[in-house]
């Protein structure tokens, strides 16, 4: 069933108990993310390392099983990553929830979980709310950002 | 049940004096009579409902009350509710491999064969444009189109067809209102009054003219369970307010409002009133006039209509005071090259080749609520929402909005074990059409510290058996998600 694709007991089990969910309080930018279309948010501090990598990412906010295990994977796979690491990630990722990919690159690792996203179109923007923020992180460098999935 | 006597009026002391009387009178009639079919038969009276004076005086003060909400009841035992189902070839279809079930009409209702024949008969037979040609079928349109205002007008029991301009929908029929009657009649300082549980359409229209006017909006607050705090009316209704726009029945909450009250204190203090009634027109009886409100706006796809057709209701006095609103053809008497004349409502407001099928599918879907009866399907509807609205109630860790007892045909909830579009997903794994999200109320969903909720919401082709059915599958939700 495609409902159990989407939904796989990993999407599940992160929704349920979201990794690096909490505040960062020593965070260098704060980008507060929202997808209109459903109300949902997330909070994403990022913490970046001597060299511009990621060294830390907690989330807060509240939303879907998707969107909440969607940036719960995200932020244990960016650690220590750098923005190029990154972004490359957010294009491979995009891909895999928008695409007949097969499963996707194995660098993605556990990300892969969310292929099943692919067929659920109206669903994508939740997977993609947390990487929209995480750009949007990378675009500040410092302070405090917003990102919608709807552009105004 | 009891018998059925038509529209109760609503603002004339004496007629309703008079429809009470004949109310009783024909109860106790009825009542006299099955009786005595009774007694003949070999089951014996107690089979049969005993009714006396008292308890119709009871059922009266029900029925009064009922009629101040703009809600009349009639028996609706006696329509085949289940084969109405075959006349709406839609619901024979399956989604993911399960019967579909459909509980979205909030949203837009299915189309009942009529109407999906009324267009096609319509560009088969008659199509042309209206208003302009001299040849036969520019007459049959023309004929068709203006005999759907008339259907139009008599379905909200207007005083003439002049008073129903055809628009895309509720949304457009506002922001007509907003702008048209709203850019000359309203100024800085004055104040448009409003409830926290407005649809957007019918909040974004007034932020626009208050961003260019200077005018204020205030909101009349929605309380816990979901009515407006009518208490705090007296402070809200003073005489800067210029006009009151409410919705009739709230497309998240289910509440009813009480339109004819709301429309006198509105009027005590000078301010008109707009009534959204996009989510009642199909489902109760109305009568613009017994309910005294000065501009109506709905759609046709809620009542089982093709979408971009609707109506706004506006009562000639006011009407004839509107200056012109978008420009161009089929609204002007004549032009030339610096100003032009225009024509008389309603035409004034629909520039440009209306929707002409539209309109004729929009008569069609009117014709076929109306041999239901309006009395019925919201006394079916009811029964739905009451029972819909017990039954989510009552799984485990769910929350409901909205008045328990009397409701308009939805149910708004939250699921602890899982976020809306989860549980709308998962649905729809089951064939099951519910809708997840704000539904065009952020305010409302702020208000009630929630970023959605999951809505059922139903119409006469819906079951007791399928609202049983969605009780298993949220059921099912819950573990999956917990």
């Amino acid at each position: 069933m495609e409902i159990e694709e989407l939904y796989q007991e990993v999407i599940l089990d992160h929704s349920r108990r979201p990794r690096n969910f909490g505040e960062l309080p020593d965070a260098a930018v704060r980008v507060h993310g929202d997808n209109p279309a459903c109300g949902d948010e997330i909070h994403l501090a990022v913490k970046f390392d001597g060299g511009g990598g990621l060294e830390d990412i907690k989330f807060t906010g509240r939303g879907c099983a998707i969107s909440q295990a969607s940036a719960s994977l995200m932020t244990m796979k960016l650690k220590g990553k750098s923005r190029g690491e990154a972004m490359e990630m957010l294009r491979a990722f995009h891909y895999l929830v928008t695409n007949d990919a097969g499963d996707g690159p194995k660098t993605l690792g556990d990300l892969r979980v969310m292929k099943g996203v692919r067929n659920f179109p109206q669903r994508v923007k939740c997977a993609m709310l947390p990487w929209r923020a995480i750009e949007q992180a990378f675009e500040q460098g410092a302070g405090e950002a917003t990102v919608s999935t709807e552009p105004a | 049940m009891p018998v059925r006597l038509g529209p109760m009026p609503l603002g004339n002391r004496r007629g309703r004096e008079y429809y009470r009387q004949s109310w009783i009178f024909a109860n106790a009639l009825r009542t006299t009579r099955s009786t005595l079919v009774a007694s003949q038969s070999p089951f014996g009276a107690a089979h049969f409902e005993r009714v006396t004076f008292d308890s119709l005086e009871y059922r009266w003060r029900i029925a009064e009350r009922e009629a101040d909400y703009g809600v009349h009841k009639a028996a609706c035992s006696t329509v085949d509710w289940k084969a109405l189902r075959e006349d709406f070839p839609i619901l024979r279809e399956q989604a993911h491999g399960h019967p579909l079930i459909y509980f979205d009409s909030a949203a837009t209702s299915q189309k009942p064969r009529a109407v999906i024949e009324a267009l096609r008969n319509f560009y088969e037979h008659e199509n042309a444009n209206v208003h302009r040609g001299l040849h036969t079928l520019s007459s049959r349109a023309t004929e068709a189109y203006e005999k759907a205002r008339q259907r139009v007008a008599e379905y909200i029991g207007a005083a003439s067809a002049d008073e129903i301009v055809f628009t895309r929908g509720t949304t457009e029929s506002i922001n007509l209102v907003a702008q048209a009657w709203g850019g000359k009649f309203v100024r800085e300082g004055d104040v448009i009054l409003l409830t926290e549980m407005e649809h957007h359409s019918n909040l974004v229209p007034w932020q626009l003219l208050a961003e260019r006017t200077g005018a204020r909006l205030r909101f009349v607050p929605v309380l816990d369970d979901g009515t407006l705090d009518l208490e705090q009316l007296p402070a809200l209704l003073t005489p800067e307010v210029k006009l009151f726009g409410f919705t009739h029945i709230s497309n998240s909450l289910g509440t009813i409002n009480p339109v004819a009250e709301l429309c006198e204190k509105a009027h005590a203090v000078g301010a008109l009133t707009l009534v959204d009634a996009a989510q009642s027109v199909g489902h109760l009886s109305i009568d613009v006039q017994e309910l005294g409100c000065d501009f109506m706006a709905f759609s046709g796809h809620k009542m089982c209509g093709p979408t971009g057709i609707g109506a706004l209701y506006t009562r000639r006095e006011i009407l004839d005071s509107i200056p012109p609103w978008h420009g161009g053809g089929e609204m002007i008497v004549s032009v030339a090259l610096e100003r032009s004349a225009f024509k008389k409502p309603p035409h004034r407001f629909e520039a440009g080749t209306p929707n002409i099928a539209g309109a004729i599918g929009l008569a069609a879907a009117i014709d076929y609520v109306d041999r239901i009866g309006r009395a019925a399907i919201f006394e079916h509807d009811s029964q739905l929402a009451r029972y819909a609205f017990e039954r989510v109630n009552e799984l485990p860790g769910t929350r409901v909005f909205g008045p328990a007892e009397e409701r308009g045909a939805l149910v708004g909830f939250v699921m602890e074990a899982a976020h809306p579009h989860d549980v709308t997903t998962f649905a729809d794994e089951y064939g099951l059409a519910l809708r997840g999200g704000h539904h065009c109320n952020q305010p409302l969903m702020r208000r009630f510290s929630v970023s959605g909720t999951t809505r059922a919401s139903f119409y006469f082709y819906n079951t007791m058996e399928e609202i049983d059915r969605m009780i298993e599958i949220l059921d099912k939700a819950a573990r999956f998600f917990s």
